[in-house]
């Protein structure tokens, strides 16, 4: 499953990216985005659930699903 | 590094945005340049002098913040070419001063490694470390620093205390770098992939979270992102500080007033009837205090957005708006060059450098002249408070939501033009959003009034400046060569003649129209111009500008007026900006031709609708 259909609150762990976007890829990478690392989802926007605050490693982020699509979660 | 010449040491501050560096940088070299916290706020490259103990004098550069070394953005290009010698007329730093957010590190580290393959002198500053304790991050600098290779040195970038061991640590590496005696790290070779699982092997072995409870930031996002009463709040605090702007002025305007009535009466009583003792009067004071009477006003609203930018709720601002920009298409990150417009546009349309796709940082260039800057306040508030009523509906103040309502038609029509250029012009790119949310901060004091004061002197700086020389013009104008059959046989009442008849349709007069021609270079000219034009106008009784528009002007063709700022491009600083940041006159052009397309379509229904309903 992608990071785009987790639930509020809900913990899961980066397995993969989704190599079809390598420019999309490099940034969620840059900004701290990386396998093993854990993530919750803490926020959805008000209007259809978008965009999504997630917490990772300390560090809040906030991204819309398209952008969260990219990337490949267990939940844990 | 053996070419340092005349022992002249360079040095760049490098990291991801909003990790502090432009507060380390005003810090060490007594700038005050800009500082906020929101990801984004430095855009260009800055230059600054400081002296340490060792050395006279270091230049250090101040650089818009980047995560990798890519330089998606015409911000993240800046810093990567600053930082390779890149940049026309500079020379590449002699070495990096790379800052991080030491509550982020884990996230961050890798960044590090990717900038140790600059192959130039590298140190990291854990910034903000008193901010990490608190949320129980226990760093090893010992540890961090064998397994980087690296100097690590803790830091509190606002604090004199918090920088004391950074300093100490400069005076040493500086000489080193001037002796040569510095090594340069061995460059990384690795995917950005590997450098991540390189930089979580060192912060799992020097990195620990003692305590794992819940952040003071995500106790407060979990009210003010809530997705019913976050909005909520969003809307509330809008309006308040619209209405704070109404309730709290009103004494400073007064003083102000009674300062330039006085100043008025003097020299009506101690000049003799000549033209001087009309250009003093009618000319200067009252075009220029026409103007500096809203600085309580313009301080008010910016103690308010600047308190917003400081805490860190700008962010949440955006979050909370976001979708609504991505249904008209506008790209997440537009939401910070938009909000900077509600300052003026011009740092607004800079900003916006920080957005990649290039159709997406157009689009939002060409809509944030629609955001209510500051120069529209003296036009509001002059043409409110003589024409709406000073009553409450509710416990709010009419007053205070008429220009509410104003601004939310800004920005309304804002996104209503983005959907449409993003369909037509600009043929439907996809726009992402993908920004950290800082944590909350108090502000810092000093910080804050340097900002609060700098706002106030440059809305004086440009009453002295355009609206000063504009008030003489038009003074001339409107008193020569005959004022004997008023202001029609004058250069201005010629000149007004000419266009009068085409805003005639929308309920502008003659004295409007001639306003709006010096009214092209900055809209509060349009205050100071009235002000004149009226001044000179009434021979014997010289009554406030607001008597005077009470009784020469009607409700519809103030509402009509009002309506017209909305939209009315008049300002020559942001189309010559806009030339500058696209570099070519075709965007200003067209941004000249819609907006006062706009303004004249709805300005003109305004005072169709209002003259029919018999306002």
């Amino acid at each position: 499953m992608t990071l785009s259909e987790l639930s509020l609150n809900q913990k899961a762990r980066i397995i993969d990216f989704d190599s079809h976007d390598l420019v999309l890829e490099t940034r969620l990478r840059e900004i701290g985005f990386a396998e093993g690392d854990q993530v919750t989802v803490l926020h959805f926007g008000p209007f259809g659930k978008n965009p999504m605050s997630l917490k990772l490693n300390g560090a809040l982020i906030a991204l819309r699903r398209r952008e969260a699509q990219a990337i490949v979660v267990e939940i844990i | 590094m053996s070419v340092i010449e005349d022992r002249n040491i360079r040095l760049a501050l490098l990291g991801a945005p909003n990790c502090g560096k432009t507060s380390l940088f005003n810090a060490l070299t007594g700038g005050r340049a800009k500082v906020a916290n929101y990801p984004g706020v430095t855009v260009e490259y800055r230059k600054g002098n400081f002296s340490l103990s060792s050395l006279e004098s270091i230049e250090l550069l101040d650089l818009p913040g980047v995560y990798g070394d890519c330089g998606h953005s015409m911000d993240e290009r800046v810093a990567i070419d600053a930082i390779k010698g890149n940049l026309v007329g500079e020379r590449a730093p002699d070495g990096l001063i790379f800052m991080m957010d030491a509550s982020h590190i884990t996230t961050h580290l890798h960044n590090i490694l990717q900038a140790k393959s600059y192959g130039l002198p590298i140190i990291l500053v854990l910034n903000m470390m008193d901010m990490a304790a608190r949320d129980g991050i226990d760093i090893d600098i010992a540890e961090l620093e064998s397994l980087l290779d690296i100097p690590v040195i803790r830091c509190v970038a606002v604090r004199n205390t918090g920088r004391a061991h950074l300093i100490e640590f400069l005076n040493e590496w500086t000489s080193d770098i001037l002796n040569d005696s510095i090594s340069i790290p061995a460059i990384e070779k690795n995917s950005l992939k590997d450098l991540q699982s390189k930089a979580r092997l060192i912060t799992s072995s020097a990195v620990s979270q003692i305590n794992k409870t819940v952040s003071l930031t995500q106790k407060i996002d979990n009210i003010v992102l809530h997705p019913f009463f976050g909005v909520i709040i969003l809307a509330g605090l809008l309006i308040f500080m619209f209405q704070a702007v109404y309730w709290w002025a009103a004494p400073f305007m007064d003083g102000i007033d009674f300062i330039f009535s006085r100043l008025q009466l003097l020299v009506d009583s101690n000049l003799s009837e000549t033209w001087l003792k009309s250009l003093i009067s009618d000319g200067i004071i009252a075009g220029v205090g026409s103007v500096i009477i809203f600085l309580p006003q313009i301080i008010i609203l910016f103690a308010f957005i600047l308190l917003l930018e400081a805490s860190g709720y700008m962010t949440r601002a955006a979050f909370l708006v976001d979708s609504l920009m991505a249904k008209v298409g506008l790209n997440g990150r537009a939401f910070i060059p938009l909000l900077s417009s509600f300052a003026c546009a011009i740092p607004g349309i800079m900003a916006a450098r920080s957005i990649e796709q290039e159709k997406d940082r157009l689009t939002t260039i060409l809509i944030a002249p629609l955001m209510t800057c500051s120069a529209r306040w003296p036009v509001y508030i002059m043409i409110i408070g003589a024409f709406i009523p000073d009553i409450n509906i509710g416990f709010l103040g009419l007053q205070g939501l008429i220009a509410f309502g104003l601004v939310l038609g800004g920005i309304i029509f804002a996104m209503i033009m983005a959907f449409i250029f993003k369909k037509t012009l600009m043929n439907n790119t996809k726009s992402i959003l993908l920004i950290e949310l800082p944590s909350y901060k108090l502000p810092v004091i000093k910080d804050y009034f340097i900002g609060l004061w700098d706002r106030a002197l440059i809305f004086i700086n440009r009453a002295g400046r355009i609206i000063l020389p504009a008030s003489i013009i038009i003074w001339f104008l409107a008193s020569y060569p005959t004022k004997s059959n008023g202001i029609v046989g004058t250069f201005a009442g010629k000149i007004g003649t000419l266009i009068e008849p085409i805003l005639r349709p929308i309920g502008f007069n003659l004295e409007i129209a001639i306003s709006l021609i010096p009214g092209m270079a900055a809209r509060e000219v349009v205050v100071g111009a009235l002000a004149t034009i009226y001044s000179l106008d009434s021979e014997s009784i010289d009554g406030p500008l607001k008597e005077t528009l009470q009784n020469s002007w009607s409700l519809p063709t103030a509402l009509s007026f009002l309506v017209w700022f909305v939209f009315a491009p008049q300002c020559l600083s942001t189309l010559a900006i806009m030339r500058k940041e696209t570099n070519s006159w075709r965007w200003p052009l067209f941004a000249f031709f819609y907006l006062f397309a706009l303004a004249y379509l709805m300005a003109g229904i305004t005072y169709q609708v209002a003259a029919n309903l018999g306002l």
